[in-house]
């Protein structure tokens, strides 16, 4: 069966495409929307997309695999964004990231085999003064030591899906 | 004169429960000044910020109502984008701000489009920050629920009604540069514009467009209430009113913290920052984002001003080769700049090769792909570096840096490659030996695990999204 938007993804577009004057503006939050509806952005999805907003396949293609947060390949229900860069690597960032790549026995860049956790390597967050830094979604976890990652994903557990409800 | 420490403008309300809730903010404060500004003529407004010496607060330093003044005569539609996208590494304030006084932001928006004749304007917030995107969402939705927004008002000037919209990116380093957000807002990948023309004159859908960071429209409240002679007077020389600085790294108490404008290093690390764990050496500071050539632990007593860290003659300027000053125009050396306000302390035991590897590897990820010298250098520095930090450098490998960054420098369409290619040059000119070093195999000398922090044995690409 093909793909199709539920009501509520339908009135969520035509909110976002008042916002702007044309529907290529649109692009990025229809496909934040699309994810948040599929859990990733299959080839069907980013189809689906061009057709709802009449862009071409191959334009909404390209931003989609140009930004990082479009997961082109089905995730986990929660998204781990670990960073890794100069202030948290500085407070032992690195240190976390095996600590996690071990409790979740994957690496960096894998989804769990029961699909509950996918563990990223992330940029700076922008919680440079709390380091190391993980987010989860909308939850931050600041000064996350090796001794702390337990608890962290523990919490992370009881967490909405970071990627919106998940139908497919 | 010793500048008070006390003056805050924009981080006021951090630490106050339910500071970004309408009815809080309003209690203290909130939309005061929107009254004020809609009283004056647009023109004025602009006049105000230009007294001000208010400098944007994104990286680049450019004085605000000189840009504002780019936008031409009698333009029809003009937009307004906050730049809400914080991504340059060791840069945490943009977050804070917006998490803790979202309505600020949104005084400073109606201020700032009321003057510069917007009647929409958009806030493109990183991908990344959902909760704040959370907050500012809600904060929205109250501000058009009291009225601030969406409906018609009598001003000075005429009837005059806003709408802004927020809107996410989607995870790129590349479109907090202003064009390549332009695009992203577009709906198009975030792939920097040749300027001119500058987005003043044809920017968001080919009209005038003003992209301001969300520190520098925060302060456009206060410069209306206090005047732009009080807030050029708070500040130092060229560059008004007050300073964030985001501290990180090896400190007793880093933090987000708004300092005099000529507050220096040395007093922001030892009094406001406790000093280094341990008591340790400071080896090296970045002083305003990743982008930005290092200091070193002899060069603390400059003030953490715009021009001073340009200009000051005690910061020794970054070489291409060792006696070979590089020059950003002839007779203008590099030295260093204010940037983000992201500044990183490193203590004694840094290993600095595997710092700068990092970095490059930052940049080697971020670099949008459009120009070749920074895609492919910054691609070879990434991996030159990263051999360099694992002990398997060659013979050459630092002037093989050095010359990689030297092409990428001034040879792109946007800033990526200079960020690239400057702390790169800034860390070898004064770090050489420990490259050489490394050249020969050299391990860094043992030192607290957290400090040294081995680099990753993945490869090179950090992971992408889509796993």
């Amino acid at each position: 069966m093909p793909l199709s938007f539920s009501p509520e993804a339908q009135r969520k577009i035509a909110e976002t495409r008042r916002q702007y004057p044309n529907a290529q503006a649109a692009c990025l939050p229809v496909l934040h929307i699309a994810q948040d509806e599929f859990g990733y952005l299959s080839d069907e999805a980013l189809e689906l997309v061009a057709q709802t907003l009449n862009l071409p396949t191959a334009h909404v293609f390209g931003v989609a695999t140009f930004y990082t947060m479009y997961h082109r390949k089905p995730v986990g229900r929660h998204v781990l964004m670990m960073c890794t860069n100069v202030s948290c690597m500085l407070r032992g960032a690195y240190d976390t990231l095996r600590c996690l790549e071990e409790r979740l026995g994957i690496r960096a860049g894998q989804t769990t085999p029961d699909g509950e956790f996918t563990l990223v390597e992330e940029e700076c967050l922008a919680a440079c003064a709390d380091a190391p830094a993980m987010v989860c979604g909308q939850r931050y976890f600041l000064h996350l030591t090796p001794d702390r990652v337990d608890e962290a994903l523990q919490e992370c557990r009881s967490l909405p899906p970071t990627h919106g409800r998940r139908r497919s | 004169m010793p500048a008070d420490r006390n003056v805050k403008i924009v981080t006021r309300n951090f630490g106050i429960p339910n500071s970004n809730r309408i009815d809080v903010a309003l209690q203290r404060g909130a939309y005061a000044r929107v009254q004020t500004a809609f009283h004056m003529a647009p023109a004025a407004i602009v006049e105000e910020v230009k007294k001000s010496n208010l400098r944007g607060r994104g990286g680049a330093g450019f004085p605000t109502g000189i840009k504002w003044g780019f936008v031409p005569k009698g333009a029809q539609t003009v937009y307004l984008v906050c730049n809400a996208d914080e991504s340059e590494p060791g840069t945490c304030k943009d977050r804070e701000l917006m998490y803790w006084d979202p309505h600020l932001l949104i005084e400073g928006m109606i201020i700032s489009s009321y003057a510069l004749g917007c009647r929409h304007a958009y806030i493109y917030i990183r991908g990344e920050m959902m909760r704040e995107a959370a907050v500012l969402q809600e904060a929205l939705r109250e501000a058009y629920q009291r009225g601030y927004l969406g409906r018609e008002v009598q001003t000075l000037s005429g009837p005059f009604r806003l709408d802004i919209t927020l809107h996410r990116g989607a995870g790129a380093y590349i479109c907090g540069e202003e064009t390549s957000l332009l695009n992203s807002l577009e709906g198009k990948r975030g792939w920097p514009r040749m300027k001119p023309p500058f987005p003043a004159v044809r920017g968001l859908f080919g009209q005038p467009t003003i992209v301001n960071n969300v520190e520098t429209l925060m302060n456009i409240p206060a410069i209306i209430e206090k005047g732009g002679q009080w807030f050029a007077e708070l500040g130092m020389g060229r560059s008004g009113g007050t300073r964030i600085l985001c501290m990180s790294g090896h400190l007793v108490r880093p933090g987000v913290y708004e300092l005099p404008m000529g507050i220096t290093l040395r007093e922001v690390i030892y009094d406001v920052c406790g000093g280094v764990p341990g008591g340790k050496r400071v080896k090296a500071v970045i002083p305003g984002g990743t982008s930005m050539p290092p200091l070193d632990g002899d060069e603390l007593d400059v003030p953490m001003e715009f021009d001073a860290l340009m200009n000051d003659p005690r910061i020794k300027p970054v070489e291409v080769r060792p006696g070979e000053v590089f020059e950003l125009a002839p007779g203008k050396p590099l030295r260093t700049m204010a940037g983000s306000g992201g500044v990183v302390v490193m203590d004694e035991d840094t290993d600095i090769v595997a710092v700068c590897a990092r970095i490059m590897r930052f940049y080697a990820h971020e670099s949008c792909g459009q120009c070749t010298p920074c895609r492919e250098g910054t691609g070879w520095l990434a991996r030159v570096c990263t051999r360099l930090a694992e002990g398997k450098g060659r013979p050459g490998d630092t002037d093989l840096c050095a010359s990689i960054a030297h092409g990428i420098a001034g040879n792109t369409i946007c800033p990526l490659g200079d960020a690239a290619a400057w702390p790169m040059l800034g860390f070898i000119t004064k770090y050489r030996a420990e490259f050489l070093a490394r050249e020969r195999g050299a391990p860094h000398r043992a030192g607290p695990v957290a400090n040294t922090a081995g680099l990753p044995n993945a490869p090179l690409l950090l992971s992408p999204g889509g796993a």
